[in-house]
């Protein structure tokens, strides 16, 4: 909502030395969102003054005409102006801005030689004054209307200060002078006029045309009146254009801007037909489906059956509320005139306006509520305007059709102010604040209080108490902090999430937040097989790229992108992790029951609705490129592998609180992953993920550095950490054994390493691999695997009968579960 | 030859007089002393105190001394050999003191070498930050809550107040999916709703979290975002402990300096409703209020939708946005950087906002 002050002041009686800062501090306060407030006389700096142009001499030979003029700004000597400008004649009045001074965007005058000739300054043209985008000439002012040297700016109109508000949606009153203006009064304690209390005649049993209603739902009011034999040439006054042009409406013509400017001063839109254009009767009605109307932006409408139309005998000549139609509208020559003033469903004008994306003035002032009792005002004042500016004859009749229903009392406990704002107010002080908004209000305990006709959100006692905490002043709330309640902290999950982020973190690798979009095309460049659970994915209907409409099933492919965005900002040797969710769609995908807002769902309806939301698991997914451990003076660095990957995992596992002992790292064949140098990872048997070198064709597709490694795993999936049991921890001294053992190459060392563990009992404390080789000694396809064993007891120190012993045995299970020998035997 | 019965020969004794045996002592000494290192000195020892040395030849000739003169004589190369040894052992020390010295010198390195070898990572500062958001409420005996990114649209909005032919919820930009009823959230409130349907007052919750409108990328606007909210519902709730709240989580957020302001406004699960600014001192084009956030005590309408009486309690909600905090509270000035993952960016950061 756009408006001037002095329009606000001609309906509220502000403090005449009322500042831009208090001005913004009161609306602020009471809750209008101050876009900007611009004093106008302060846009231009310096002197900006009438002039009267004295001699024009036409400068030749340059690429566009320049005249030379000598202007009288009411000093000593002409001013000497140079100006491309060509619709002034010598004896004309212009503004004048003289060296020193500065036009609005920062633009400052000087003296200056061009063209030739001196510049003493410039003529100014509107749009150089910020006064609209008029630029062809310069502005020239009537004549008489000043002297030279007087300051031009309340001249021209820059002595208003332009308030910018935005309203919010449920105060639909505001966007209207008289609303703004009455919510002023109540911060300044102003004189308050209201416009729309006016005498103006009721219905007459005659009407002027005839019109039938027949849906009151979606049109509870239709007045109107008749104006003949207007003049069409009637243009408007300047002030209802400068209001107009300050408002950010175009001007069109007398009548249609007299039904803008009402709807700026008073909050009802208007409609104003041609008389003469009408055929026959019309009836107010909702659309037939299908029903076409060509609006007056010139775009052909399919209605719907819940669109409200005004029709005449030839159909719909106008969307109610909306916009007008091209076959009744207004024209250059029209003499007679049809005035509509209705009441529409605010409901219904949201819906037809979204339904057609048709956001109107009139449609936002609907949406939001227009006050029903004003349309009688609203067309008188129209009628007065019309006929003082245009003449005419008025037609005494006055049509009314009014099914308005009073707005419902409010029983209001006068405690429940203070108890819910934590304020002492006074139940004189709760009346006097309602009253002030307009509100009636009768009885004692509890208050009966009826809001008045232009607040339809006053519906319910705690809009009462937010309208006397607004007036009453928000900043004056005092600060209390509520009383402590137990509460429980982190859940597990919440801390195990942060745990393993923190981990991963200290582990070399960065956190990224990655939008959850992914492109259709991805789950083949990624290598799933056709029957990939990954491959169903929710799809947005509507994407902000139509390339990537899926929500990530996995965590992988924005993260992959990422990688390599950070290459192409020259980084090479990355470790990233992210912590999110994956979007994954359930086999049931109808609508959900319809759930009520008058009481809540029982258990069973919550279940039914929660049974179709995907699930959404937490994930935890790494991607490694380039050296994971760089190299530097020290030497030689070493590139991430996929060992990196399974060992991510592994360190995830360990934050979570996952004893190795419980982890399984298995070789696996998966996708996106190289079958070769893959392994599932697995926590008690159960599968949690994946982690290993990508597939050499995924890391082409995706067009990845060589040897890209990756690892995903559900966070969702990892068991609730135990509560940790401690250790007894020996004092007694280790026996240290190693062991070289030689057996098949494929056997897989976590397999050795499970049976030397399971072989060697109580008394073994680690075992560490130290030494793979593979060579032609040990014979084809033939490897050794060197393990230090630890072996220690509670309670003795162990003799060296007893370690041999246990490495024997351990030994043993490994001989007989795999053939391995021990190296050397 | 045996020289116990050797009689007694003053000058094959004479190795035995102090003279000689002072002779001695100072001939070692100066030996010692000249000596440049633990290896010269050790070199010097069999000269001077070993089996050929002269106090232990003079030793040997104790024997032929005549009985009454050997006690006597008997002290003085002992008093010899102690001096001897004395110096040596004095000698050593400082030679040995020598040796350290030069060896800390010898093994001095250069430290200011770098030695990122396995270079550490960093965690996301909105991820940061709201876990510390999270701890200051858990603190204050709060639960933190989640939900779904991808909801119910009853739970995003008509639980909330936000009807169909609510005008709000045609501004939200929301992203609507091939699943009939569902939405991505606006907003973290369906988590609240979620919260207060499983559970009755008194409702101490925040719900970090991500969100989702379908705003185009840009500088200051992206189409995922985060929010933290906070719920109350409990007897006696009132505005007044709504900005208690506020402005302790100001104090945490911007320093003991912060204060808060609110303005009334208009959201539809909040009745009355405002939005707050907060004074950030440390602001990086000066002192100054910044808008932060909505909030509002709880609809009683929202109450009902999630069955608890709201005639028996009342609440407070608030929601501000975390990357909009972390926009002015740390100086980042684009949004994109908070989308794009350059490492650069997120390692400024490191594990602590």
């Amino acid at each position: 909502m756009k408006t001037s002050l002095s329009w606000l002041r001609d309906y509220v009686e502000l403090p005449s030395s009322l500042t831009t800062e208090q001005l913004d501090a009161a609306l602020t306060d009471l809750g209008l969102e101050v876009e900007s407030i611009v004093d106008q006389a302060a846009t231009i700096k310096g002197d900006l003054v009438v002039g009267r142009v004295l001699t024009i001499e036409e400068l030749t030979g340059f690429k566009k005409p320049i005249r030379f003029c000598t202007v009288d700004v009411g000093r000593d000597l002409p001013q000497e102006i140079v100006c491309g400008a060509r619709n002034f004649v010598e004896g004309d009045l212009v503004v004048v801005i003289l060296p020193g001074g500065e036009l609005p965007g920062g633009f400052k005058i000087g003296a200056r030689k061009t063209y030739g000739r001196n510049s003493n300054g410039m003529i100014c043209s509107a749009r150089e004054l910020g006064l609209g985008d008029d630029h062809d000439g310069i502005v020239v002012l009537p004549a008489g209307v000043a002297e030279p040297g007087v300051d031009a700016r309340p001249v021209v109109g820059l002595d208003d200060v332009l308030v910018e508000v935005e309203i919010t949606p449920d105060r639909g009153y505001q966007m209207s002078l008289r609303g703004m203006a009455r919510e002023l009064s109540y911060a300044f304690s102003a004189a308050y006029t209201d416009p729309a209390r006016i005498d103006a005649p009721g219905a007459t049993a005659e009407v002027p045309y005839p019109v039938t209603v027949e849906d009151t739902v979606g049109c509870d009011r239709f007045a109107a009146r008749v104006v003949r034999g207007i003049d069409p040439k009637a243009t408007s006054p300047d002030w209802m254009k400068r209001r107009l042009t300050t408002a950010g409406i175009r001007t069109i013509s007398l009548p249609v801007d007299i039904t803008n400017y009402l709807m700026l001063e008073l909050g009802q839109p208007m409609h104003v037909f041609d008389l003469d254009r009408l055929n026959g009767d019309l009836v107010v009605r909702r659309a037939r489906p299908g029903e076409k109307l060509t609006t007056l932006d010139g775009v052909a409408r399919v209605l719907d059956a819940e669109d409200m139309v005004i029709c005449d005998d030839t159909g719909p000549i106008s969307l109610a509320a909306v916009m007008g139609g091209e076959t009744s509208e207004w024209q250059p020559e029209t003499v007679d005139v049809l005035l509509e003033a209705a009441h529409w469903d605010p409901v219904m004008v949201g819906r037809t306006a979204r339904r057609h994306k048709l956001f109107s003035e009139a449609a936002k002032r609907w949406e939001r509520g227009v006050d029903p009792r004003i349309a009688l005002a609203a067309l008188e004042r129209a009628v007065q305007m019309l006929t003082a500016h245009a003449g005419g004859t008025v037609d005494e009749r006055v049509l009314d059709i009014d099914h308005v229903t009073d707005p419902s009392v409010i029983l209001l406990d006068p405690a429940l102010p203070a108890q819910r704002i934590g304020l002492p107010y006074p139940v004189d002080q709760v009346v006097d604040l309602l009253g002030q908004v307009g509100c009636r209000v009768a009885g004692s305990t509890p208050l009966e209080v009826t809001p008045p006709s232009w607040r339809p959100d006053l519906l319910a006692p705690i809009d009462l108490v937010e309208e006397v905490a607004r007036l009453g002043g928000y900043n004056d709330i005092p600060s209390v902090l509520p009383p402590a309640r137990g509460g429980q902290g982190a859940t597990a999950a919440q801390r195990r999430r942060r745990t393993v982020g923190r981990a991963m973190a200290e582990n070399g690798y960065v956190e990224v937040l990655s939008y959850p979009f992914v492109a259709p095309g991805t789950a083949d460049q990624l290598g799933y097989p056709a029957d990939d659970p990954r491959r169903s994915a929710v799809r947005l209907s509507n994407p902000l790229s139509e390339e990537e409409p899926l929500l990530r099933t996995s965590l992988l492919p924005p993260l992959l992108a990422t990688i390599k965005r950070n290459l192409g900002r020259g980084k090479r040797d990355l470790a990233l992790f992210e912590t999110g969710t994956v979007f994954l769609p359930r086999l049931v995908t109808t609508a959900p029951p319809m759930l009520g807002v008058d009481r809540r769902p029982t258990d069973e309806e919550w279940a039914a609705a929660n049974a179709i939301v995907p699930d959404q698991p937490w994930h935890l997914a790494v991607a490694l490129a380039g050296e994971v451990e760089p190299s530097g003076w020290w030497g030689a660095g070493r590139p991430a592998g996929w060992a990196d990957a399974i060992e991510a995992a592994r360190i995830a596992l360990a934050a979570a609180g996952i004893d190795h002992a419980r982890v399984t790292v298995a070789a696996a064949e998966q996708a996106p992953w190289h079958p070769g140098r893959c392994a599932a990872i697995s926590v008690d048997g159960t599968v949690i993920g994946y982690a290993g070198e990508l597939h050499p064709a995924v890391v082409s597709a995706l067009e990845l550095p060589k040897r890209t490694c990756a690892m995903e795993i559900s966070l969702d999936a990892i068991p609730a950490a135990p509560v940790v049991q401690a250790r007894r921890i020996s004092s007694f001294p280790p026996a240290l054994i190693d062991v070289a053992l030689v057996l098949d190459r494929n056997v897989p060392a976590a397999s050795v390493e499970a049976a030397l563990t399971e072989g060697a009992g109580q008394l073994l404390e680690t075992v560490a691999l130290f030494d793979v080789y593979e060579s032609d000694q040990l014979g084809e396809g033939r490897k050794s695997l060197a393990y230090k064993l630890t072996f220690r007891a509670p309670d003795r120190t162990l003799t060296s009968d007893e370690a041999l012993a246990a490495r024997d045995a351990a030994v043993a299970v490994a001989a007989s579960r795999f053939g391995a020998t021990l190296r050397g035997a | 030859m045996s020289y116990r019965n050797d009689p007694y020969d003053p000058k094959q004794a004479a190795l035995l007089a102090p003279e000689a045996l002072e002779a001695a002592v100072a001939e070692a000494r100066a030996a010692f002393d000249a000596a440049s290192d633990l290896d010269a000195l050790g070199a010097l020892k069999p000269a001077h105190l070993g089996d050929r040395s002269p106090v232990s030849l003079a030793r040997r000739e104790i024997g032929s001394l005549p009985p009454a003169a050997k006690s006597d004589a008997g002290k003085r190369v002992n008093l010899a050999r102690q001096s001897i040894q004395g110096a040596f052992d004095s000698r050593q020390e400082e030679l040995e003191i020598e040796r350290a010295a030069r060896v800390l010198v010898e093994e001095r390195v250069d430290v200011t070498l770098p030695w990122n070898r396995r270079p550490r990572g960093a965690r996301h500062p909105l991820t940061t930050l709201m876990e510390h958001m999270s701890d200051l409420f858990a603190g204050m005996g709060y639960d933190i809550v989640e939900g779904p990114e991808l909801d119910l649209e009853w739970a995003n909005f008509d639980a909330l107040n936000i009807g169909p032919d609510n005008p709000v919820r045609g501004s939200m930009d929301t992203f609507y999916v091939d699943l009939p009823g569902l939405v991505m959230r606006t907003h973290t409130s369906p988590g609240q709703v979620r919260t207060m349907l499983t559970r009755q007052p008194p409702i101490y919750v925040v719900s970090p979290g991500r969100v989702y409108r379908s705003d185009e990328l840009d500088a200051t606007h992206s189409p995922v975002f985060h929010q933290i909210e906070g719920l109350v519902v409990d007897e006696g709730i009132t505005m007044a402990h709504l900005r208690g709240t506020l402005d302790h989580f100001a104090k945490a957020m911007f320093g003991p300096d912060a204060r808060t302001r609110w303005r009334p406004h208009y959201f539809p699960f909040t009745e009355p409703s405002g939005e707050f600014d907060v004074w950030f001192a440390q602001h990086r084009d000066g002192p100054r209020w910044v808008e932060w956030g909505g909030c509002g005590m709880v609809n009683p309408r929202v109450l009902v939708a999630c069955g608890i009486d709201p005639d028996r309690y009342s609440g407070f909600a608030f929601g501000m946005g975390v990357d909009r905090t972390l926009m002015f509270r740390n100086g980042v000035r684009d949004m994109r950087d908070f989308v794009e993952g350059d490492v650069r960016f997120t390692m400024n950061f490191g594990m602590e906002v």
